[in-house]
C-alpha cells in the first residue's frame, strides 16, 4: 500500500481503469496538456493519447451530451467539470437525457461525471457548492462522495463499471489535506454500502464527503467529555444505505445528520425523514440537522466560516443531543 | 446575405443511378414515404377515436426530407430523429405495429408505454430516442461521432434539429465541438417555417440556418425538403465526407409543417397562401411524379407499392390493438440499468 492524498487516490483510480478497459476515455476543459484545473489528470495525455483525453470546448452541454452519445455507442467516458457549480450548465443532458434513457428507451447511459465541489477556501458562490442533492431527486442518476482516499479510488473505479450516469463529487477541500493508505491494485468499493467511519455508542452523526472530518473532530472533543460519538460515512448520496443508518440511528437512538450543503431540501432532509419515519420508536431525541444556511456561498473568509458547519457547531449539537 | 450553397434539383434518372440507386431502391423510397405518412394518418384517426393518450405529432410534408436523408445513412450509421422524422423510423426497418404501439401507450412500444408519440428509437437499428427537449439530441449524435472518432471506426452519426430549436444553445455547443474536431457528423435541419406558432424571422436573423455552418468551419447547404431526390443525393455526399475524415455538414431541408404543430393545433397562424403554395410541392406526389416520368413507375407499381403499404398499415393496426397496456406493477422497474443490460452489440 502506498500513501496517497485523496487527489492522487482519484488520479490512481482513473489511470487504473483507463490501463484496463480501452473503452474509457476522459473529456473535459484544459483535462489534457494542462492535466486538468486540480491536476486530477496530470501526465494522462502523454499515456493515453490526444483522443483518449480531450480537452474539450467549453460547453459543458456538448461534454455531458457527447459522453451519452459516446457511451450509447459502447464507450466509457469520465467527463470533467472544472467545478461542479458548472453542471447546472448540463443539467438538461444528464436529468433530462442521460438519468431518463435507461427507464423509458430501455438504453443504458454508462457515464460517469467528476465534480470538484466543496468550499472552504474562499471560492465565492460559484466554485464552493455541494450539489449533491439536486441530483439525488433525479431517478436515474447515482452520486458517489467519497471522503477518503481509499474510497475515492474503489468508488471512482465502481463509478465508471456502473452501467447508469454517475456523478463523482470529489470534494476539493480533502484533495491535498487528506492523505491515506490506498491498495496499489484495482479494487472496486461498492456504490451504495456506508462506512462506520468510527465507532460509538451515545450519539450518531449521519455524514459525507469532507464533513466526515468536521464530525471525527468533534467526536474527539466529545469523547473527553465522556460521550460516545457514532460516525457513518454514506460514501454515496444515491443509492444510500438506508440500513446502516437506521442501525446506527437504533444503536444509539440519537441522530444528527451534517453536511455541507445548504439546509432546505438538502440530502439530510430525507435522512431525517427516513429515521423519523423508519426508527421513530428507536429515538431518544429528536433527529437534527447541521448544514450550512439557506444562502449562496460566500467569499469573504468570515463568512464562509460561519456558512461552512465547524467543529464548534456539530460539538455544540452532539452536546445538546447527549444531554437530551 | 446567404452563405450557404443552395443545393441544385435532382433531374434525370442517370444523374440518380450516380448517387448510388437504382430503380428497385427508388421504389422503396417511394414505399417507405407512403408509409411514412400512412402511420401519421392513421395515427391521427387513432387520436381522434381516443385511442392515443396525450398529444399527437406529425410530419406532413416532411417525408421527403425524413425518408431521403435515412436512404443515404448506411448501416452502422446512427441518428437521433425527431418528431417530424417518421421516415427514418420506416427506412431503418422500425415494424409500424410497433409504432402504433408506441401511440397507444402499449407494451409493445418500443418505450413500452413509458414514453409516447415519436419519442421512441430502436437502438439496434442504430437510432437514439429523442426527448421532448429540442435540441438535446444533437450533443448526444456529436458524441456518437466522438466515439467513431476515436475507436477510428467509419461510421457516421446523423443528428436532427428544427430550424427553432436552432436558437438554442445545445445546437451552437454541438455543432462547435463537431467542428473542433471534425468528426463524422451531419446535422440534419428540419426547416418546417415554423416552431409552434413562431415564424423564421424571429428564431433565426440569417437568411438561412445554414450559413452558420461556415462560422463553425464547415459547409452548410440549403436543399429543397421536398424533393426527395435532392436531399438524398446532399446527405449522400455530407455522409461519405464525413465517413472519409472531412468533417461535418449541415444540411438544411426546407419545406411547410403542412399541419398544425400538433393535433390541437389549427396552424391559424400559418397564411393560407402559404399552404396552397406548398400543398403544390408535396413531397409524395412530387416523387410519384418524378417516377412516372423519369423512371416509368406503371399504374400496376404504384398500385402494388400502394396496396402492400395499406395491408401493412392494417394488420400493424390490429396488431397494435392486440398488445396489451403496461402493467401499473411494473411502474418502477428499469430506472437504474443492470450490468446485463450492457450486453448489447454496441457495448461489448
Ligand atoms: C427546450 C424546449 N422548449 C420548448 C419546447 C416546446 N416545443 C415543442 S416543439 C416546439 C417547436 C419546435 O420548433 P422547431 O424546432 O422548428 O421544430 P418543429 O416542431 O417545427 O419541427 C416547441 C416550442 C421543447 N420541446 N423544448
Ligand atoms: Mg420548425
Amino acid at each position: 500500500m502506498a500513501e496517497l492524498t485523496y487527489l492522487q487516490a482519484i488520479s490512481d483510480g482513473l489511470r487504473t481503469e483507463m490501463r484496463r478497459d480501452k473503452r474509457v476515455f476522459v473529456i473535459g476543459e484544459d483535462v489534457g496538456v494542462y492535466g486538468g484545473a486540480f491536476k486530477v489528470t496530470l501526465g494522462f495525455q502523454e499515456e493515453f493519447g490526444p483522443w483518449r483525453v480531450l480537452d474539450a470546448p467549453l460547453a459543458e452541454t456538448a461534454i455531458v451530451g457527447a459522453c451519452t452519445g459516446a457511451a450509447i455507442m459502447g464507450l466509457r467516458p469520465v467527463a470533467e467539470m472544472q467545478f461542479a457549480d458548472f453542471i447546472s450548465c448540463a443539467w438538461d443532458q444528464l436529468v433530462t437525457v442521460a438519468a431518463k434513457q435507461r427507464y423509458r428507451a430501455g438504453t443504458p447511459v454508462p457515464i460517469t461525471v467528476r465534480l470538484p465541489s466543496g468550499g472552504g477556501f474562499s471560492g465565492g458562490p460559484f466554485h464552493s457548492q455541494n450539489p449533491e442533492s439536486s441530483f439525488a431527486h433525479i431517478p436515474g442518476l447515482k452520486c458517489v462522495c467519497p471522503a477518503t482516499p481509499e474510497d475515492a479510488k474503489g468508488l471512482l473505479i465502481s463509478a465508471i463499471e456502473d452501467p447508469n450516469p454517475v456523478l463523482y463529487f470529489e470534494h476539493k477541500h480533502l484533495y491535498r489535506r487528506i492523505k491515506g493508505e490506498v491498495p496499489e491494485e484495482r479494487y472496486t468499493v461498492p456504490l451504495g454500502k456506508a462506512r462506520t467511519h468510527r465507532e460509538g455508542d451515545d450519539v450518531s452523526v449521519i455524514t459525507w464527503g469532507a464533513m466526515v472530518y468536521t464530525a471525527e473532530e468533534a467526536a474527539q472533543q466529545l469523547e473527553t467529555d465522556g460521550v460516545s460519538v457514532e460516525i457513518i460515512d454514506l460514501r454515496t448520496v444515491m443509492p444510500w444505505d438506508k440500513a446502516a443508518v437506521l442501525e446506527s440511528a437504533r444503536k444509539t437512538s440519537k441522530v444528527l445528520v451534517l453536511h455541507e450543503d445548504t439546509r432546505t431540501g438538502g440530502f439530510g432532509a430525507e435522512i431525517a425523514a427516513t429515521v423519523a419515519e423508519e426508527a421513530f420508536e428507536d429515538l431518544d431525541a429528536p433527529v437534527k440537522r447541521i448544514t450550512a444556511p439557506d444562502t449562496p456561498v460566500p467569499f469573504s473568509p468570515p463568512l464562509e466560516k460561519a456558512f461552512i458547519p465547524q467543529v464548534d457547531d456539530v460539538t455544540a449539537g452532539l452536546r445538546e443531543l447527549a444531554e437530551y | 446575405m446567404a452563405i450557404a450553397r443552395e443545393a441544385e434539383p435532382v433531374g434525370s434518372l442517370k444523374e440518380v443511378r450516380e448517387a448510388g440507386l437504382d430503380r428497385e431502391d427508388l421504389l422503396g423510397v417511394y414505399r417507405n414515404m407512403l408509409m411514412s405518412r400512412g402511420i401519421e394518418e392513421r395515427g391521427h384517426i387513432l387520436y381522434r377515436q381516443g385511442k392515443i393518450p396525450g398529444s399527437f405529432y406529425t410530419g406532413r410534408g416532411n417525408e421527403g426530407a425524413a425518408v431521403g436523408v435515412a436512404t443515404a445513412m448506411g448501416t452502422d450509421d446512427v441518428g437521433t430523429p425527431l418528431h417530424r422524422d417518421m421516415g427514418v423510423h420506416i427506412v431503418r426497418g422500425v415494424e409500424p405495429w410497433r409504432i402504433f404501439a408506441q401511440f397507444m401507450g402499449r407494451v409493445d412500444g418500443p418505450t413500452k408505454g413509458r414514453d409516447g408519440n415519436v419519442h421512441m428509437a430502436d437502438s439496434k437499428l442504430g437510432l437514439i430516442a429523442m426527448v421532448s427537449h429540442l435540441p438535446a439530441m444533437l450533443p448526444v449524435a456529436v458524441g456518437c461521432a466522438l466515439a467513431f472518432r476515436i475507436r477510428e471506426e467509419k461510421r457516421v452519426a446523423v443528428g436532427w434539429f428544427g430550424e427553432g430549436a436552432s436558437a438554442r444553445g445545445d445546437t451552437h455547443e454541438a455543432m462547435t465541438l463537431a467542428g473542433v474536431r471534425k468528426l463524422p457528423m451531419v446535422f440534419v435541419c428540419d426547416n418546417n417555417q415554423w416552431a409552434y406558432s413562431t415564424p423564421t424571422h424571429l428564431e433565426f436573423a440569417t437568411d438561412h440556418v445554414a450559413d452558420r455552418a461556415e462560422a463553425y468551419g464547415f459547409e452548410g447547404i440549403v436543399v429543397d425538403g421536398t424533393d426527395v431526390l435532392a436531399v438524398y443525393r446532399e446527405a449522400k455526399r455530407a455522409i461519405e465526407k464525413a465517413r472519409a475524415g472531412g468533417g461535418p455538414t449541415l444540411i438544411e431541408c426546407v419545406t411547410l409543417r403542412m399541419e398544425g404543430h400538433a393535433v390541437h393545433d389549427d396552424a391559424f397562424y400559418v397564411p393560407k397562401e402559404l399552404f396552397e403554395k406548398w400543398a403544390e410541392a408535396d413531397p409524395i406526389e412530387r416523387f410519384r411524379t418524378w417516377l412516372r416520368t423519369n423512371a416509368d413507375m406503371s399504374d400496376e407499381e404504384e398500385d402494388e407499392i400502394a396496396g402492400e403499404v395499406k395491408k401493412t398499415l392494417n394488420d400493424a393496426l390490429k396488431r397494435a390493438e392486440e398488445s396489451p397496456l403496461p402493467d401499473p406493477s411494473t411502474l418502477t422497474e428499469g430506472v437504474y440499468a443492470t450490468p446485463e443490460d450492457l450486453d448489447t452489440p454496441h457495448h461489448k
